[in-house]
């Protein structure tokens, strides 16, 4: 039952988020919405439920499966992939090698100088 | 839904031995995609632990390219497939909101760390998209492919939202979010340690911005803190990536 209840809830959240995307007409995805008003619930309720819990960590364990699909559909365009296999085989690796390594240098820096002035202060 | 699919055609195409009547019927059910993904995935997965978690065999990967094999090597079409795999696609926008219950486990963490997330956040989401916009654009990429490579590093839902918003092809998008997080995922460790990081904290952050659910997924695997901050990263910039692509390609002067 509680994995029930759990999918229930995250549908439910999805579903109000797409109805303010609509509403409201947002440029930000429907899923993205229902992440943040659940987050809020959680925040003003302080504490997750066992079901959302379980079903949320379920979920997200075996979160690599549910790109899977996608991965797939590198048949559909595999013309303009072989086409442009240059632009997009360098562009994939040289900017996932260039963010990875400058996100990581900057989270150190700014956390190491935060901690440096608090221990000054 | 397609003027061109039409199974009686395929058979003849294969022979009409009793195998391929059998394969034909079946593609056309949702059940045959939906269980080749399953299976493909946990084949991919066993081999994966088998190898103590070798980076280069990556599980999404390597069920990817079983997948590409299968559906090449009976000449199924990926609509056919996609008619039964898409049960599982549907499931990220579900992982998407789930997303807000490590975010909320991770409350603490996140409001120490809060100005070096922040700061780390805007400024790789930006690199994240500009360069791999920039160097694609410097070797003479499509427009269509441009914007479909700008989201590359977001999570799947959130990306293909964006590519569509922006005017990218979000079916694109997908495969190279894909792709994004597999290189991530069997890189990013390497990385950190060329560069001298130790701070598992930092190491999360960093592959959840860059290589987001699979990026996750490997972070879980070096310690449960990786993997939270990685997942807390991965949210915080769908977010504000879904915010600021939009107007950062306008201002680089990338519409369709």
């Amino acid at each position: 039952m509680d994995l029930i209840t759990g999918i229930t809830l995250l549908l439910l959240y999805q579903l109000a988020g797409e109805s303010i995307i609509l509403l409201l007409e947002l440029p930000v995805p429907g899923p993205v919405v229902g992440m943040l008003l659940l987050f809020l619930t959680l925040l003003i309720r302080g504490r997750v439920g066992v079901a959302l819990e379980a079903t949320a960590t379920g979920l997200l364990s075996h979160l690599s499966l549910l790109f899977v699909p996608a991965g797939v559909g590198i048949l559909v365009h595999i013309d303009m992939i072989t086409n442009e296999w240059l632009p997009i085989t360098a562009a994939l690796i040289l900017s996932t090698l260039l963010t990875l390594a400058i996100t990581a240098l900057v989270m150190k820096w700014t956390h190491s100088l935060i901690r440096g002035k608090s221990r000054k202060t | 839904m397609d003027p061109q699919f039409n199974p009686w055609e395929k058979q003849k195409n294969m022979n009409g031995n009793e195998f391929s009547s059998i394969w034909v019927y079946l593609s056309a059910t949702p059940l045959l995609g939906l269980t080749l993904t399953l299976a493909a995935y946990i084949t991919a997965f066993t081999l994966y632990r088998w190898s103590g978690h070798n980076p280069l065999l990556n599980p999404v990967a390597i069920s990817v390219a079983l997948l590409i094999c299968l559906l090449l090597g009976t000449g199924t079409r990926y609509d056919d497939y996609f008619a039964g795999a898409q049960f599982v696609h549907f499931l990220l926008g579900p992982a998407t909101v789930a997303l807000a219950v490590p975010l909320y486990l991770q409350l603490g963490r996140l409001r120490a760390l809060l100005l070096p997330i922040v700061v780390s956040l805007l400024i790789g989401t930006c690199v994240a998209a500009v360069s791999a916009v920039g160097i694609a654009r410097l070797l003479g990429a499509s427009p269509a492919t441009l914007l479909s490579l700008a989201p590359k590093s977001v999570t799947a839902p959130v990306a293909m939202g964006i590519a569509e918003r922006i005017g990218g092809l979000p079916s694109l998008t997908a495969v190279l979010v894909v792709t994004t997080g597999i290189v991530g995922a069997v890189v990013g460790f390497k990385i950190f340690a060329l560069l001298g990081i130790t701070d598992d904290s930092v190491k999360g952050v960093a592959i959840g911005l860059t290589s987001h659910g699979i990026g996750t997924a490997r972070a879980f695997q070096v310690s449960p803190e990786a993997g939270a901050f990685s997942g807390l990263a991965m949210a915080l910039s769908a977010i504000v990536s879904a915010l600021l692509l939009p107007w950062l390609m306008a201002l680089l002067g990338f519409t369709r």
